[in-house]
């Protein structure tokens, strides 16, 4: 039987986080009463022209410089002809044949910790379209529906169209790839990427060939794919559908497939012989863009640390495991918070112990940010020191911890005024041993009876007596020691 | 004063009078008002007459005016081209599509007019979405030569000629693609005034084909160009291919002679095609040139003969892309189909003319696959080789001068064959591929045949980018010495009085 290989290709569609949209002075926010943010520009008004928002091409040359890519120093913008009802002058402002970024790669990190790479075709800029609604055919697609609602608050916010190489081969692969290009747009700070708020779109590009051939098959196109979840059942199920056409004899047929989420199938939207001509060419509106060295040379230098480095740092440096890496990537000031913690305790180990466990537990229940918390990084870090050097035990630690939350500040300063600190003189212990013994000999006899799992009780008294200062193994040498 | 001395007067004798408060905005334009509305049975300049606005306009004027202020423009009348957007007012480009749109803002040349005290009679007459040389591919009325009734006023912004021509405005806005200023200005004895692309903005101009279009001004006289252009010309945010540079104003710079300059006559322009009695008149005017102290020296445009076939093929590209947005969706009108697409179809049939689809046509097929290379991306290469050829020729002069008209004004209907249309921008074109500032001004009289009347035909001056100071200079000592202008009236029952 033939054993077949996947290739995908993923195009995304990112909304780019800006002042203002692409071309025009209006506002760029998500939602709103419809057709509220608008103007004569992005409502492609009669004599009305666009003028570029460098913010936006400032982002995606950023982009491209976070990927690796090459930024050519002239770019321009084409139109992109055809007519649709929510495309306000009919066109729509892209670029064809001079992107503003040409190639890069996004490394990306699967679960067993191990880093791949996809290269990248290109990064280009564009506009954003209004939104349909259709109504009165229940649901909402166009076919039937008796009228469609406008909406143009979203027509012409700058979307950035991030196109990769057939470089994937797997569902998984193509979710990591995502997740990846997500967090370096977080990193970056050019978009929310949220795909819920449609700021972040993704079709995909699948077609299957026999395992080891270097020949291409034939493509389908996947959209409306809404959550990355279901960009991966949307890709395994139509991975498995070629192959099953294949193994039967069939033909793969070069068109564009639709997701249904519910029934968990690709179905067919429409073939490429009904492909438009766009007919592109250069905008006349806007004169071709030059992008000054020196600004390139500038941006680069600013790049926050990349999401891979990071991973790399924290799995390979600091030892954290893959999936307490992978949460301080994706939460960037919890990442920084531990970052500093870091710096002052240098336990990376212990700094994600209690940045991850109980100060995010402390977070969720307050739901105030860790970063955003009462807890100084200089403190934590004199805690993490506290309890190494075994001036104080975990459980202390994790006291402290919630008075610390609560506004308490420095560790030390509470341990020494409240004599916390651990105890660890065998003499001082010595005699809780004795006082909890004395007054449990019912416990002490079954013990000696052979019922050892007493032991715990005993200690845990002995670290009551002491107000849970008493060095906990020392402490259970000693009940031993004194039982024996 | 008597109606005419008002109306007859300059944009700069305006300005001047109503600065000094020797007469008002408001007076001014009751009279243009009352002139227009005497006339328009017989020129028909405008679609809309403004008359609340105008008045309205007129009285901030003569209030700021009285508060001190000095505007370079206190009341002048102006007409509007109709592919210019001003807020509030119905904004057609001559079409059925548009005939009932009212725009919700301002263009900025408009805009800059009006700052400097300009007062908007009406939006005027001009060839469906600028695209023609007569005036005849108006959907929504007809425009007459004021010279001659029986003739067009040329094209595309013959309304805003006529307008000017027929003293219902001083100044008229016109817009330029391929010569749409300078022919109507040729054949209705004015000055068209087409600057550098790019020196006015296009923000609010309907566009017919972005990188050709200019707005200019339309005038009597030059000093009155020379005032529009000080007053619209300069860098727009709204407007990303308008230029970011000083404009050095032209109102200052006008001069009484030519002297040190030397002017170009282009080899392959040769005006004897041009008929016997025209022929001798751009030969006298070359000499006129000469005897104000230019050094007439010879220049070539080799490729300049390729500028119709360039044009013809870039600007129907850009128009096709840039009317798509009159789908009948948003705004102007909608003819009802069966679903989105039918609508489409059906309103674009009913709302466009034969020429605008004519032009859609052609640049649709220039831009599509597999003639993209053939067609578009040859014309641009043909564009650039003829502005080179500009800047050669500008190596060895300062100014051009050629006809600005292949004929003088026609009957209407005379030239119903869409090509012998497009021969009349034959020296106004290259200049548009080119981006250079260029004028027609007045230089002589021909009997055309069968004609009545003696008609007016333009002599071109074209100079090299930015240069407009040194053309409108040159152009006022030309129309001082020469007053070709002043020979003959328009045959108006309004104007007779």
């Amino acid at each position: 039987m033939t054993q077949y290989e996947a290739v995908i290709g993923v195009e995304c569609h990112v909304e780019l986080k800006t002042q203002t949209k692409m071309f025009c002075g209006c506002l760029n926010e998500f939602g709103g009463e419809p057709n509220t943010k608008t103007c004569p520009v992005c409502l492609g008004m009669p004599g009305a022209l666009p003028v570029p928002n460098e913010q936006a091409l400032t982002h995606i040359v950023r982009t491209g410089l976070a990927f690796g890519a090459e930024i050519p120093v002239f770019s321009k913008f084409d139109r992109k002809n055809y007519f649709y009802p929510d495309m306000p002058k009919d066109y729509q402002i892209s670029q064809y044949d001079m992107p503003l970024t040409v190639g890069g790669e996004v490394m990306y990190w699967l679960d067993d910790g191990s880093l791949k790479s996809c290269r990248l075709t290109r990064i280009h800029l564009e506009e954003d379209t209004g939104k349909s609604t259709h109504a009165g055919s229940g649901d909402g697609r166009i076919a039937g529906s008796s009228y469609s609602l406008l909406d143009f608050n979203r027509a012409g916010v700058p979307l950035m169209e991030c196109v990769s190489e057939p470089e994937l081969h797997s569902a998984r692969d193509a979710v990591a790839y995502l997740e990846s290009l997500r967090r370096t747009l977080l990193a970056l700070g050019v978009s929310d990427v949220k795909m819920e708020e449609g700021s972040l779109r993704c079709d995909a590009n699948v077609s299957v060939r026999p395992a080891g051939s270097d020949r291409l098959g034939t493509k389908t196109e996947i959209k409306n794919m809404n959550s990355f979840r279901s960009v991966e059942r949307a890709i395994e199920s139509e991975i498995a559908r070629q192959i099953a056409l294949l193994a039967g004899g069939g033909r793969i047929v070069q068109e564009t497939r639709g997701w249904d989420e519910l029934k968990g199938v690709t179905h067919s939207m429409r073939s490429k012989e009904e492909a438009h001509d766009y007919r592109y060419f250069p905008d006349p509106d806007l004169v071709p863009l030059e992008i000054p060295r020196e600004l390139v040379d500038r941006l680069q230098a600013a790049l926050p640390a990349m999401p891979w480095r990071r991973f790399e740092r924290y799995t390979k440096e600091y030892g954290l495991a893959v999936n307490a890496a992978t949460q301080l990537i994706d939460n960037l000031s919890l990442a920084q918070y531990f970052d500093d913690v870091v710096a002052r305790s240098r336990n990376p180990q212990q700094s994600s112990n209690f940045v991850l466990g109980e100060l995010s537990r402390l977070a969720n229940e307050t739901g105030v940010a860790v970063a955003d918390s009462k807890v100084d990084v200089g403190h934590l870090a004199e805690l993490i020191e506290l309890v190494e050097g075994k001036k104080i035990n975990s459980k202390i630690a994790k006291d402290l911890l919630v008075r610390m939350w609560d506004g308490a500040g420095s560790p030390t300063a509470l341990v020494e005024r409240e004599g916390l600190a651990q105890t660890s003189d065998p003499a001082a212990i010595e005699r809780f041993v004795d006082e909890v013994l004395a007054a449990n000999e019912k416990v002490v006899a079954d013990y000696k009876a052979g019922k050892t799992n007493v032991l715990g009780f005993l200690v845990g008294q002995v670290m009551k007596a002491s107000r849970g200062k008493a060095d906990p193994a020392l402490a259970n040498e000693l009940v031993k020691t004194k039982l024996a | 004063m008597t109606m005419e001395a008002t109306i007859a007067r300059s944009a700069a004798e305006i300005a001047r009078d109503v600065n000094a408060r020797t007469t008002s905005a408001a007076e001014v334009t009751a009279a243009t008002l009352a002139h227009a509305e005497a006339v328009e049975g017989e020129v028909g300049s405008y679609l809309t007459l403004l008359r609340d606005v105008a008045e309205s306009h007129a009285r901030h004027v003569d209030e700021r005016v009285r508060n001190g202020a000095h505007l370079p423009l206190a009341g002048v009348p102006i007409a509007v081209k109709d592919n210019m957007c001003l807020e509030n007012t119905r904004t057609t480009c001559g079409s059925k599509i548009l005939e009932h749109w009212i725009a919700p803002y301002t263009a900025t040349a408009v805009a800059r007019m009006l700052e400097a005290g300009a007062v908007p009679i009406g939006k005027a007459n001009c060839d469906e979405f600028a695209m023609g040389s007569s005036c005849e591919n108006s959907a929504l009325g007809v425009t007459r030569n004021p010279y001659d009734l029986t003739c067009v006023p040329g094209g595309s912004s013959g309304g805003s000629a006529a307008a000017v021509a027929a003293y219902e405005a001083a100044i008229g806005l016109g817009s330029d693609t391929g010569g749409s200023i300078r022919e109507p200005g040729a054949f209705c004895n004015l000055i068209g005034f087409k600057p550098t692309y790019g020196r006015i903005s296009r923000y609010g101009l309907i566009a017919f084909a972005s990188s050709l279009d200019q707005i200019g001004p339309l005038t009597r006289t030059v000093e009155d160009a020379a005032f529009a252009y000080d007053a619209m010309a300069g860098y727009d945010v709204m407007d990303a291919t308008s230029i970011d540079r000083p404009v050095e104003p032209a109102a200052s710079g006008l001069r009484e002679d030519l002297s040190g300059l030397r002017i170009g006559l282009v080899r392959e322009f040769d005006t004897k095609v041009l008929g016997e009695e025209s022929d001798a008149l751009y030969r006298n005017a070359y000499r006129d040139l000469e005897r104000l102290g230019a050094e007439l020296v010879e220049v070539s445009l080799p490729t300049a003969d390729y500028g119709l076939a360039t044009y013809y093929l870039i600007a129907p590209a850009e128009c096709s892309s840039n009317l798509a947005r009159f789908d009948g969706v948003r705004y102007g009108l909608r003819v009802e189909g069966e679903d989105v697409r039918s609508m489409y179809d059906k309103t674009r049939a009913a709302g466009f003319g034969p020429e605008v689809k004519r032009r859609i046509l052609i640049g649709t097929h220039a831009l599509s696959s597999g003639y993209y290379d053939a067609y578009y991306v040859r014309a641009q290469k043909a564009r650039t080789l003829i502005a080179r050829d500009f800047a050669a020729a500008f190596a060895g002069c300062d100014l051009i001068a050629c006809p600005a008209a292949s004929c003088p004004a026609f009957e209407f209907n005379a030239k119903s064959d869409p090509y012998s249309m497009y021969l009349m921008d034959y020296y106004t074109i290259p200049m548009s591929l080119a981006g250079l500032p260029a004028l027609s001004v007045p230089c002589g009289w021909v009997m055309p045949e069968g004609a009545s009347r003696p008609m007016p035909i333009g002599l071109q001056l074209a100079a090299p980018l930015f240069a407009e100071r040194l053309l409108l200079g040159a152009a006022h000592a030309y129309e001082r010495a020469t007053n070709h202008a002043l020979a003959h009236k328009p045959e108006l029952a309004g104007v007779r009085a």
